[in-house]
């Protein structure tokens, strides 16, 4: 039977594409013992991503002008600047270059209602922003405060981990510019290995400050395919002590829910009781 | 650089960036690194995740100070008193590297019994002349004992600038010395004496550091240097932007051929270049006193009227400045081709020659009072970049015309309508050109950096609409000269006329894509660069370095120091981008000068007798079964020059170099501690305090370098030494976020974002005496402008205690301007033009202020107006509790 090609092209629509092959698990090592602060993450980021500027307003805080992680910002070096020498520690000027921290469990996937937000073939978290509808549930999810949404578009936007770069077999533009290697990029396991190795280094010299924050999972927390090497408490450097997923929080909201709803049932089934008396 | 070409032979960086990685210590001064440089900051980072200690000494704590294990903050200005004082403590304490030292330097040497220290003379040396206020050599007596004076000293007010002046020609290679070191006048004993009074209480007083941060950083320097170890000084231009930048320089190097760090792995002195092809533009030169690869430039108030006496004049009978003939005349044939004769002088009258100087400040100065009529900018940023930016702009506004080549409308190309003064643009008779520029993706070429590194990129897209290469714009030029003066025959004409021209490319370029490129009458930039190898004249056969010019015409080049290069046709060494994971001085990167050594006076990593001073500082040695130098680099020595080797009586050239002597572009082969000439204000460096300074000099009489150029014209008032007015001291800095004045940052969203604003940073000592707010805005002036700023109150600037008072500095970043897409005050119509008599350098990185809340509209009584800023929020962004360490409670 010949089918009407016109007919063939409207079943395209149904047809869906063989997924791409699963790869290796890759993500970010940020030493933030490394941090110049020279933001030239910030910039290959901008650059590659065609992210705009997001407009020139001095903060007055150190040399972070640009303040947080948004829609149009997905690198971000934060300066914490301590020269009093008050707090038990000598003066210091910390750097460090902030980003998605890829969870392995990520909360903003989980809120996600339109399934926009997936894990690709790297495993990193993505944004289809095809897909995306701007609910911006994936916004108050992220315990980070990495996702936002952009007030142009109405969409969900953050690091991409340079998805289209990775899938060129190219290092994503952040890790590529950074001069001293402070940001690396690899597979995720080699990473961690890397890392591992790097603070027993740091502890041998006497550095005993250095640790790890997001390399392994925690009971509350899973663990990030982007994470960092601290000097202080992650407070310090604007990331939460214990973060949280909102998933975990669902089976008491359903509970209390359900509770209510038996509770709620049974009062008016009382009153209605009461009135036919 | 004579700082370095004094006291080692050659204006360079004496090492690579990569070779940072294997220094067990490096000290950073007058460099911001980590914010100037960060792609090679990446060096020192590694040497310190390798165990090295990192030191920084700076007016004020920055990203580089951060990533040092010491930082020690002294008053901008007072850097010899540092060095001073590590160079004592070295001597004092025997930790000299004693092999070295008596085998590489001058130490050993006697010099002249006229010769007065500045101990001698309250802060001056002999031979000083009130009236010219310049050193007359043939007075001094600073020259080695037996030796004249230098035969070529030009007259005081030519500053020129050339390896053959600056080293001066000895008559005996081998100077009477005692290497046992007790004769007084030699000069291990003049330094000692020199630097006795440079005790770490003085240093401390002098710099306003303490005397425990002053020893420590003495401590790990000396105990990281050595047979087994090394360590580096990193410089930019905190230390050449000074009143005595030639002299802070020639510390470091004392200090470190004392150390025995220069021609050593992890060793050496790394001037980090603040422009893109700054050392390219020395090499080849844009400077007016220098023909390419330091051949001085003719002049008149010398015997240089024919060829012939000028190279008698110029050429030096010892080490490798004795084949001058040879470069000179093969630089004539490059230029003048088959119009070079032999009968000609091959063109040598051609050249145009020196009757003044002819530098950027004196030049400008001259363009105020209108004897300049046209000026040509190829990125070059005066009206907001130049120091005394001010004056500059008025300069500027005397011009009949002005083509200004950028990638944008910069100040120099606005200045006549907009800017602090507020000109009416009625009164400004100057045509102005503005001409685009094509960017470095847009054009081939090559880039040297600040290791002397040659580096091409290619084409990878033709340019824009108008937009061309410098390189295209100025053949295109040069056309068009040729044809308007086609068929003159006044001798004057007769150089540009015979001028070889024939740089245009053989068959249509194409771009990388395979496309052609639509601007198919731009010049072949290989076809430069192979006439800048040089090549046989007869069979037009490239040269493979510049070990097989003549001076007989038979050879052409037109920069010797970079002859081999392109030793073969087709073979373009500075394309080369091979790795070798074996061999970290990866010698087929780029190509670099001289003959592609990586680093200079290597010949000194190996003791006398050529064997490595320890296994792990190897780099070159002697082979004696191959009867070779050999190691991982190119050897800076004949490869075949025994260690043994002695000049015979009477040897010149570099035959009269012997086999334990690594500084060969010396005549006695030797490392100068004591320089007998090439500095122009003294053999020794001497503390003198900035021309504007709130303090007297501590160490000596003498309050000021006294052989400075002051340009006490209009706009150019300087304040006297102790101004009660203008107690601040204040220098200028880098952030990484902008690049010079900004022409090529502040026109970019992604990096105004990063840094939008111009800001002051003080302390809060500072801010709370004076009444000003973190994140509000104060004023800066002084006797020559005004400016405005956001104040940036943080406790990484310190109130200094100097001989026993509270000295306050500030530090005002230099990158903006009336122009872009941020705008803000601009830090150099604050600074001032002096010259130093080396270089003539001017002193922005060291001048004095006043500091006041509020705006520049405010005061009435300022002396200038400040550029109006564009105010995107009328009031600070910043909550007071923004940086509640930059708050005085």
């Amino acid at each position: 039977m010949n089918a009407n090609p016109f007919t063939l092209e409207m079943l395209d629509v149904w047809k869906r594409p063989e997924p791409p092959k699963q790869q290796v698990e890759t993500g970010f090592f940020t030493d933030t013992t490394l941090c110049i602060g020279c933001k030239a993450c910030e910039v290959a980021c901008k650059q590659w991503n065609q992210l705009p500027g997001d407009g020139f307003h001095w903060t007055g805080n150190s040399y972070d002008n640009t303040s947080a992680l948004s829609a149009t910002t997905w690198r971000h070096v934060a300066f914490v600047e301590q020269m009093d020498g008050t707090g038990g520690h000598v003066p210091r000027w910390l750097m460090m270059s902030d980003v998605c921290k890829h969870c392995v469990q990520a909360p903003c996937q989980e809120a996600c209602p339109t399934g926009s937000l997936i894990y690709n073939e790297f495993g990193n978290v993505y944004v289809q922003q095809d897909i995306c509808n701007g609910c911006a549930y994936c916004v108050v999810a992220c315990p980070f405060g990495v996702l936002d949404r952009n007030h142009q578009d109405g969409k969900a936007h953050k690091c991409t981990l340079c998805y289209d770069r990775q899938k060129d077999g190219m290092t994503p533009a952040c890790a590529k510019s950074c001069p001293t290697a402070s940001i690396q990029f690899g597979p995720v396991e080699e990473l961690r290995e890397r890392a591992r190795k790097r603070v027993e280094e740091l502890q041998a010299r006497g550095e005993t400050d250095a640790y790890l924050y997001g390399a392994e999972a925690t009971e509350e927390y899973s663990a990030l395919n982007s994470f960092f090497l601290l000097k202080d408490k992650p407070t310090v450097y604007n990331l939460p002590e214990a973060p949280k997923r909102p998933v975990d929080n669902l089976k008491t909201n359903y509970l209390v829910s359900f509770a209510t709803a038996v509770g709620l049932t049974v009062l008016s089934a009382l009153c209605f009781s009461r009135g036919k008396k | 650089m004579p700082g370095l070409g004094t006291t080692m032979g050659r204006g360079a960086a004496t090492s690579f960036q990569e070779d940072l990685r294997n220094s067990d210590c490096i000290l950073i001064m007058g460099s911001n690194m980590a914010e100037a440089h960060p792609v090679g900051f990446r060096f020192p980072m590694k040497a310190r995740e390798r165990g090295a200690q990192l030191i920084h000494v700076d007016p004020h704590f920055t990203r580089t100070s951060a990533m040092c294990q010491q930082y020690v903050p002294i008053r901008t200005g007072s850097d010899i008193a540092f060095l001073g004082g590590l160079i004592r403590y070295v001597l004092d304490n025997d930790r000299w590297f004693r092999e070295y030292v008596l085998a590489y330097t001058n130490a050993a040497t006697i010099i002249n019994e006229e010769f007065q220290d500045a101990e001698d003379l309250e802060g001056m040396f002999s031979g000083f002349d009130t009236k010219t206020k310049a050193y007359d050599y043939k007075k001094a007596g600073w020259s080695y004992e037996g030796e004249e004076v230098a035969k070529s000293e030009p007259p005081p007010e030519i500053k020129t600038e050339s390896f053959s002046q600056r080293l001066a020609s000895l008559r005996n290679p081998t100077p009477p010395s005692d290497p046992e070191l007790k004769h007084p006048r030699c000069v291990m004993n003049i330094v000692r004496r020199h630097y006795e009074r440079y005790t770490p209480e003085m240093v401390a007083a002098t710099c306003g550091c303490s005397v425990e941060e002053f020893l420590r950083v003495a401590e790990t320097l000396c105990a990281n240097s050595g047979r087994e170890r090394t360590s580096a000084i990193v410089y930019a231009v905190g230390w050449t932007q000074h009143s005595v930048g030639v002299q802070i320089i020639r510390a470091a190097g004392i200090l470190q051929l004392l150390l025995g760090n220069i021609g050593r792995p992890g060793g050496g002195i790394m001037a980090m270049r603040g422009h893109a092809s700054i050392q390219g533009s020395t090499d080849v030169p844009t400077l007016y006193d220098l023909l390419p690869g330091y051949i001085p430039q003719p002049a008149v108030m010398r015997d240089h009227a024919d060829l012939h006496g000028y190279l008698e004049q110029e050429k030096v009978t010892h080490g490798y400045w004795a084949n001058l003939p040879k470069f000179m005349v093969s630089l004539l044939k490059a230029w003048y081709g088959p119009a070079a004769t032999k009968d000609n002088d091959f063109g040598y009258s051609w050249i145009p020659r020196l009757d003044n100087n002819y530098s950027q400040l004196p030049t400008f100065l001259r363009m105020a009072e209108g004897k300049v009529r046209g000026l040509f900018l190829f990125g070059q940023n005066p009206a907001a970049g130049a120091p005394n930016a001010k004056l500059h702009r008025a300069a500027m506004r005397q011009l009949d015309w002005l083509v200004v080549r950028d990638w944008f409308e910069i100040e120099s190309a606005c200045y006549w309508y907009k800017g602090p003064e507020g000109v009416d643009p009625k009164t400004v008779p100057t045509e102005i050109f503005f001409m685009p520029a094509a960017s470095s993706p847009e054009k081939d070429g090559t880039l040297t950096n600040t290791q002397r590194l040659l580096q091409w990129h290619d084409k990878a897209i033709d340019p824009t609409g108008d937009c061309r290469s410098d390189l295209g714009f100025l053949f295109d030029l040069g056309k068009r000269l040729k044809a308007l003066y086609a068929g003159s025959d006044k001798a004057r004409d007769q150089g540009l006329l015979n001028l070889t021209w024939d740089y245009g490319f053989d068959s249509p370029p194409m771009l990388p894509d395979g496309r052609p490129s639509r601007l198919p009458d731009e010049p072949d930039a290989e076809k430069v660069l192979r006439e800048i190898n040089g090549y046989t004249v007869a069979d037009n056969r490239q040269v493979k370095g510049f070990s097989e010019l003549k001076d007989d015409g038979s050879t052409a080049c037109g920069c010797w120091i970079y002859s081999g290069v392109y030793p073969a046709p087709g073979y373009n060494r500075a394309r080369e981008r091979k790795r070798n994971p074996d061999n970290y001085t990866s010698p087929n990167w780029g190509f670099a000068w001289p003959h592609n050594r990586r680093m200079m006076y290597n010949r000194a990593s190996a003791d006398p007798e050529g064997r490595p001073w320890s296994e792990r500082k190897k780099y070159i040695w002697w082979d004696e079964a191959a009867k070779r130098w050999t190691g991982v680099d190119e050897p800076d020595f004949e490869p075949d020059k025994a260690p043994s080797y002695r000049p015979p009586e009477g040897a010149t050239g570099m035959a009269s170099i012997a086999g334990n002597s690594p500084f060969i572009m010396k005549p006695d082969g030797k490392g100068w501690l004591y320089a007998p000439a090439g500095t122009k204000d003294g053999p020794l460096p001497t503390h003198y305090e900035p021309i504007e300074s709130p303090v007297a000099n501590l160490l000596y009489r003498q309050q000021e370098n006294p052989t400075i150029e002051r340009y006490d014209v209009p706009m150019n008032a300087k304040s006297a030494p102790l101004d009660p007015e203008y107690p601040i001291v204040a220098t200028t800095f880098r952030l990484t976020e902008h690049y010079l004045s900004g022409p090529m940052s502040r026109f970019n969203s992604w990096l105004n974002e990063l840094q939008p604003a111009m800001f002051i940073e003080l302390s809060p000592e500072l801010a709370a005496e004076r009444g000003i707010e973190h994140g509000g805005w104060l004023v800066a002036w002084n006797k020559r402008g005004a400016i405005e700023a956001r104040a940036m109150v943080t406790r990484r600037v310190r109130p200094l205690q100097v001989d026993g008072r509270t000295v306050h500095q500030i530090a005002i970043p230099f990158h903006w301007g009336f122009a872009g897409e941020v705008v803000g005050s601009s830090a150099n119509d604050l600074t001032s033009i002096v010259a130093d008599a080396n270089v003539s350098m001017h002193e922005a990185k060291a001048f004095v202020v006043n500091v006041r809340p509020g705006r520049v509209e405010d005061f009435k009584d300022l002396p200038l107006r400040a550029a109006p800023w564009p105010t995107y929020r009328a009031a600070p962004d910043a909550p007071r509790s923004a940086q509640p360490e930059g708050q005085e409670d």
